[in-house]
């Protein structure tokens, strides 16, 4: 008799262990690779894991090994042409099937990138890791949504616990009507050929005992009818329904004029990854709206706001005017949240800020939950910052910030954050 | 063996059940014994697709210590699986006392008697018959050992953290292929010794290595003469085990884990060794097995079809001009190198009875046995690989010389090739000429204590381009200089690589 073992319930995850070493390990070049990641996304799309390559020779295992050059001798199978003394023309190195390919294969390393699959809390930590979230923080957005149960009528089936009394009596006696009714007819019909026999034979003949055994017959009939079965037996139906369910639209306006580089772009496009991330978790139902401007505003896709690129002078206010007017078209009546979120260098046309002040705090602030204003420049404050200043404490629900670095981003949110947390 | 008149035919189908592997193992352990193979008992395990590739990520051993390489294995495997772009192996077996053979969930029921035949047969009989396995693994201890090994080294990062460990592994991996006896025959592993003998061992060890220490005041007076002796005496060919018993720095757990790492290294010798032989032998005993059971009708023929199908893809030889060459398929000629020595011992011909006149017409099962007994893959080709062969598998060999401008077809197979051909293909099996040979050539102990290795140039291949990060490893290993000299054919010495270590890092 074999000995034959089942380990399919052994536990699954033996390698889990070197897979985290591995990861730690390489935590530099994943997060590049996490970070290259990021500028090919959309900002919506952070709900899944994403593959990630390393150059093989950062991970390579090396050993000793024979180089290229010396003398080889080796035998190939599937002879087709050859004969004793041939001479074969070296086969480009790279190109395989000619007499040399096994050697080829052998002795030059492939240079293939080693790419694998980031899993989706994998991503976001890392994520996270150059956003310099506290753990809270992190806990809270990489959280999958809350349910809330909600009473949803009634079925048949479920846990005692979820009986519905009222339900269920109303049932049974439903039932006990609809089987009795055919009785009760007949003891009716009874009850008055007892009263007619009485009054014709008076009370101790035998047609009135015999009509009173079928009476009593009937009457154990209908006694036998159960007070209440168990398919009268109706419970509380619940059902999960995602929290909360309120929508909320995003607007990110950013300058793209000429003094925006890919780098701040990048920086602000983390920016607007965190807000959404943020919003993803508070609003079941997000828009996002993108305004570029540079003299001029416009509505954009996504893929244009990040990539095209234009250059001129800057006029911060042609923006905040459109983001006014779309909010009032499609936005107003009070059925939307409304964020609003700006990068910027900061670079604007000087008569203009002051105009920008005023369309904030008059005509977009009053309607926004929130909107931040980063301004990504290692410089000096710059005149649209001067004027921002003065907005800040005359609402709650305006938050500024100087960022140099992705790090610098989050306590942007600080403040919002603490609000949703309550 | 006695049977009931009418064989019950065994389970057909492509579900399996512990039932129905049950009777198939049973049936083929039945026709593996009228062969007379000699095995370990065995064990079945089933195990899932992941737990397959758990298995793989730890070079197939069912307990291994952490490390990120594992880790990195397990990834790309996991990747290949998911995309499609690679099946599992059908089969891990484990060369342990009793043999285990790993049997995976998603396999057919004829896939499942086949990898029985194939591992719990076939490669089983060869763990325990060939001499290589026979003197270098012990089939009774190495579990124990590997369980030893992992608690070792995790106690060691408890004590000393992850990170020192995890480089001291790193420099140890580096070496593994350098971390073997090739010719000196080590000793057993066994768990209870190597525990009571581990304490010893450390202290021990401390002292020894003062050795290097001592000589320095005293024998300073005598001058040249003393300058010519080296030490090691002779070279010395396993790293590891110079540097465990050597190394000035090395505290006694970092000898211990290098000693794990190279008995591990030690362990895996043979298989590296004995490809050709052990695929071919197990191949051949699956196909022969199955086929007897065939034979006496207790096989459908849906399950014949099915294995035949499997059968032939492992033996497939692809020829050198497809894009898919990849070397010389092991499974294929070993396959056909144990079918072609039946047919001389059965049906040889003229030139078989020129060829091998000892074993043409013998018995063979005999001449089977002493073959699987008593040679590793660079012999047994030698030995073994006939003419017809070579015709069969159309071989040819090619010279490339880099002075030369064009390759040249050396031999062919032809009357006047087949001994050429057979050599370079045997050639081709040996370790000692497929990876770099590098020795311990000296150290100065009187000086800067640099340890010097010497690589010796065969056929003028040079070194590749990880020598760096190699010689990075050793010098973290040994704590002072290392200096990589090499030989060519005419003796010439030319130093080819020299790593200094920056001051050692002191702990705490």
């Amino acid at each position: 008799m074999v000995r034959i073992i089942d380990r399919r319930f052994d536990s699954k995850n033996k390698s889990a262990v070197n897979r985290q070493r591995f990861v730690r390990r390489f935590k530099q070049q994943i997060r590049r690779a996490v970070s290259d990641a990021i500028q090919g996304r959309s900002i919506r799309d952070l709900d899944n894991g994403e593959s990630v390559s390393i150059p093989a020779k950062d991970l390579s295992e090396p050993h000793f090994q024979h180089g290229k050059g010396g003398i080889w001798e080796q035998v190939f199978p599937g002879n087709d042409q050859f004969s004793t003394g041939d001479q074969v023309k070296r086969p480009q190195s790279g190109g395989g099937g000619g007499g040399g390919g096994g050697k080829a294969s052998k002795d030059g390393e492939s240079e293939d990138d080693f790419v694998f699959q980031l899993s989706r809390e994998e991503f976001l930590d890392i994520f996270f890791d150059d956003l310099a979230l506290p753990n809270l923080v992190r806990t809270q957005l990489a959280r999958v949504t809350d349910f809330k149960t909600q009473r949803a009528g009634f079925t048949s089936t479920g846990v005692p616990a979820n009986i519905n009394i009222v339900r269920s009596m109303r049932s049974a006696l439903g039932r006990r009507l609809a089987l009795g009714s055919p009785y009760s007819a007949r003891l009716r019909e009874l009850q008055q050929a007892v009263d007619e026999a009485i009054a014709i034979h008076g009370e101790d003949s035998d047609e009135v005992r015999q009509l009173r055994d079928e009476l009593g017959r009937l009457r154990a009939k209908i006694d036998a009818i159960p007070f209440i079965d168990s398919f009268d037996l109706r419970y509380n139906n619940r059902v999960k329904i995602p929290l909360p369910t309120t929508q909320a639209v995003m607007f990110c306006v950013m300058d793209v004029s000429g003094s925006m580089d890919e780098e701040k772009k990048s920086t602000a496009k983390r920016f607007f990854m965190l807000l959404y991330l943020f919003l993803n978790r508070t609003y079941e139902h997000i828009e996002v709206v993108f305004i570029r401007h540079h003299t001029v505003a416009k509505e954009t896709d996504e893929d244009e706001f990040f990539h095209s690129r234009e250059s001129g002078g800057t006029v911060v206010s042609s923006a905040l005017v459109l983001m006014r007017d779309i909010i009032r078209e499609r936005y107003a009546g009070g059925q939307w949240n409304i964020y609003g979120a700006q990068a910027s260098d900061g670079d604007n046309w000087d008569n203009d800020s002051p105009i920008c002040r005023d369309i904030l705090s008059s005509e977009i602030l009053p309607w926004c939950q929130y909107f931040a204003y980063i301004e990504i420049t290692p410089g000096e404050p710059q005149n649209l910052w001067r004027e921002y200043t003065k907005l800040i404490g005359t609402s709650p629900s305006f938050a500024m910030q100087r960022i140099e670095s992705p790090a610098d981003i989050y306590p942007v949110f600080r403040e919002l954050f603490k609000k949703s947390l309550a | 063996m006695k049977r009931d008149l009418k064989p019950q035919p065994l389970p057909s189908g492509s579900e399996w059940s512990f039932e129905s592997i049950d009777r198939y193992h049973a049936e083929i352990a039945r026709v593996a014994a009228a062969y007379k193979l000699d095995t370990y008992p065995v064990q079945i395990e089933i195990i899932t697709a992941e737990q397959m590739m758990d298995a793989y990520a730890s070079v197939g051993m069912p307990v291994n210590y952490h490390h990120w390489s594992f880790g990195k294995h397990f990834l790309s495997t996991e990747k290949g699986y998911r995309r499609g772009q690679m099946g599992l192996a059908y089969e891990i077996v484990i060369n342990s006392n009793p043999c285990i053979a790993y049997l995976m969930e998603e396999n057919t029921l004829p896939m499942q008697g086949l990898v029985i035949a194939h591992a719990a047969y076939g490669h089983n009989s060869f763990f325990k018959g060939n001499y290589l396995f026979r003197t270098w693994t012990n089939a009774d201890a190495i579990i124990d050992y590997l369980i030893f090994a992992r608690n070792y080294i995790a106690r060691c990062e408890e004590r000393y953290g992850e990170e020192d460990v995890e480089l001291l592994l790193d420099s140890c991996h580096a070496l593994m292929s350098l971390g073997v006896d090739r010719y000196r025959r080590p000793p057993k592993l066994s768990l209870a010794k190597e525990k009571m003998r581990q304490q010893e061992r450390e202290e021990y060890l401390q002292t020894q290595v003062n050795d290097l220490w001592r000589t320095l005041p005293v024998h300073e007076a005598r001058g040249g003469a003393a300058q010519e002796s080296r030490f090691p005496d002779e070279p010395e060919e396993n790293l590891l085990y110079f540097i465990e018993k050597n190394a000035p720095l090395l505290d006694p757990w970092q000898r211990e884990i290098v000693r794990i790492v190279r008995k591990i290294a030690q362990y895996f010798f043979p298989q590296r060794q004995t490809q050709v032989m052990n695929e071919g032998w197990a191949t051949y005993w699956h196909y022969t097995l199955l086929n007897t059971l065939y034979d006496e009708g207790l096989l459908s023929d849906s399950f014949m079809l099915e294995f035949l199908q499997s059968h032939t893809n492992v033996v497939y030889q692809p020829p050198y001009n497809v894009r898919w060459y990849n070397g010389i398929n092991p499974y294929a000629l070993g396959f056909a190198m144990w079918t072609d020595i039946r047919r001389i011992c059965e049906n040889p011909t003229d030139e078989d009875r020129e060829w091998f006149p000892e074993i043409a017409g013998s018995d063979w099962q005999d001449t089977f046995d002493f073959a699987m007994r008593n040679f590793k893959d660079e012999s047994f080709i030698a030995q073994y690989l006939s003419p017809k062969v070579m015709r069969d598998f159309r071989m040819f060999a090619i010279l490339d010389d880099e002075h030369e401008q064009n390759l040249k077809v050396s031999a062919i197979h032809d009357d006047s090739g087949f001994r050429r051909v057979r050599e370079i293909l045997s050639e081709h099996y040996n370790l000692g000429s497929r990876e770099p040979n590098i020795q311990v050539w000296n150290v100065d102990l009187r000086g800067d204590r640099s340890l010097t290795l010497r690589h010796q140039a065969w056929r003028k291949r040079p070194l590749g381009d990880t020598t760096t990060e190699v010689m990075k490893h050793i010098a973290r290993l040994w704590g002072f200089t290392v200096r990589l000299e090499s030989v060519d054919e005419q003796g010439t010495v030319e130093l080819i690589n020299e790593t200094r270590l920056e001051k050692r890092k002191t702990r705490d």
